[in-house]
């Protein structure tokens, strides 16, 4: 299998339409017959980075990858970046603001979200320019 | 449980999805959290919840949830109910709150299964 790349733009400013992205990928990762846990793993990683995108930084783009052993997600924003990571990364820290919270999110979960649902994750930020979080899950081998 | 016996213990009213009531569900989740549903909820389970936007249906979608019930009467709107359809996602209402409902449910031998569940 060659490597499959595809790309979703993510719409910033409208938290209640975000997530149409992590739909789209999830249809592509079925239509692939990928494993229906390695499917649900990555769409509820992408699906938590692209409200953090929707939130933080006004959307950006996430580039997939799929292939044979892995799907490598790729979350790329040119939003406030990340002053502390290591606090963003405590479950129950956060920036968000009430918007965020009465949708259900908010609450510090997204990026420890990411983790836990990632075999590999790496936050690449610089305040004032963006952040990138990438996350690798790896498939299975029959 | 399938979903016939839940409308029925809830005294739900079904909002889309009438002709797939015969589905099993063996675990339930109640939440208002969509974050906390995404990082607990392991198997598809039935979505309990007061909070009623698209993020709802988008969250339970992820985690291959069969079925969404609105607790205290809460009714989603005709764009929530239209996402649902095209996930597949049963909808109801019921008038029970969160408290009674998942005692019902928890009665009738639906448990939770998510981390921290007994």
């Amino acid at each position: 299998m060659e490597t499959i790349k595809l790309v979703y733009p993510v719409e910033g400013g409208d938290l209640i339409e975000a997530g149409e992205a992590s739909s789209k990928m999830k249809l592509t990762l079925k239509k692939l017959g990928l494993p229906q846990e390695v499917i649900r793993r990555a769409s509820i990683c992408m699906y938590e980075g692209e409200i953090n995108m929707v939130i933080h930084a006004d959307g950006g783009q996430a580039e997939v990858e799929v292939d044979m052993d892995h799907i490598l997600i790729r979350m790329r924003d040119t939003g406030p970046g990340i002053p502390n990571v290591d606090q963003a990364m405590q479950e129950g820290w956060s920036t968000a603001g009430a918007t965020a919270r009465e949708l259900g999110f908010g609450a510090g979960m997204g990026l420890p979200n990411m983790k836990r649902y990632s075999d590999e994750m790496s936050i690449d930020t610089q305040v004032g320019q963006g952040t990138t979080v990438t996350i690798i899950i790896r498939v299975p081998q029959a | 449980m399938t979903l016939s016996d839940i409308r029925q213990a809830l005294d739900a009213t079904v909002l889309w999805g009438g002709d797939r009531l015969e589905r099993e569900v063996h675990t339930a989740c109640g939440s208002d959290f969509m974050s906390d549903v995404l990082a607990y909820v392991k198997e598809p389970a039935l979505l309990l919840t007061g909070l009623v936007n698209p993020q709802v249906v988008r969250t339970a979608d992820m985690v291959e949830m069969p079925c969404i019930i609105f607790i205290r009467g809460k009714s989603p709107s005709a764009d929530m109910i239209r996402l649902a359809e095209e996930r597949d996602i049963v909808v109801m209402s019921s008038p029970k709150g969160m408290y009674e409902a998942c005692g019902l449910l928890y009665s009738k031998g639906l448990r939770g299964k998510c981390d921290g569940d007994d």
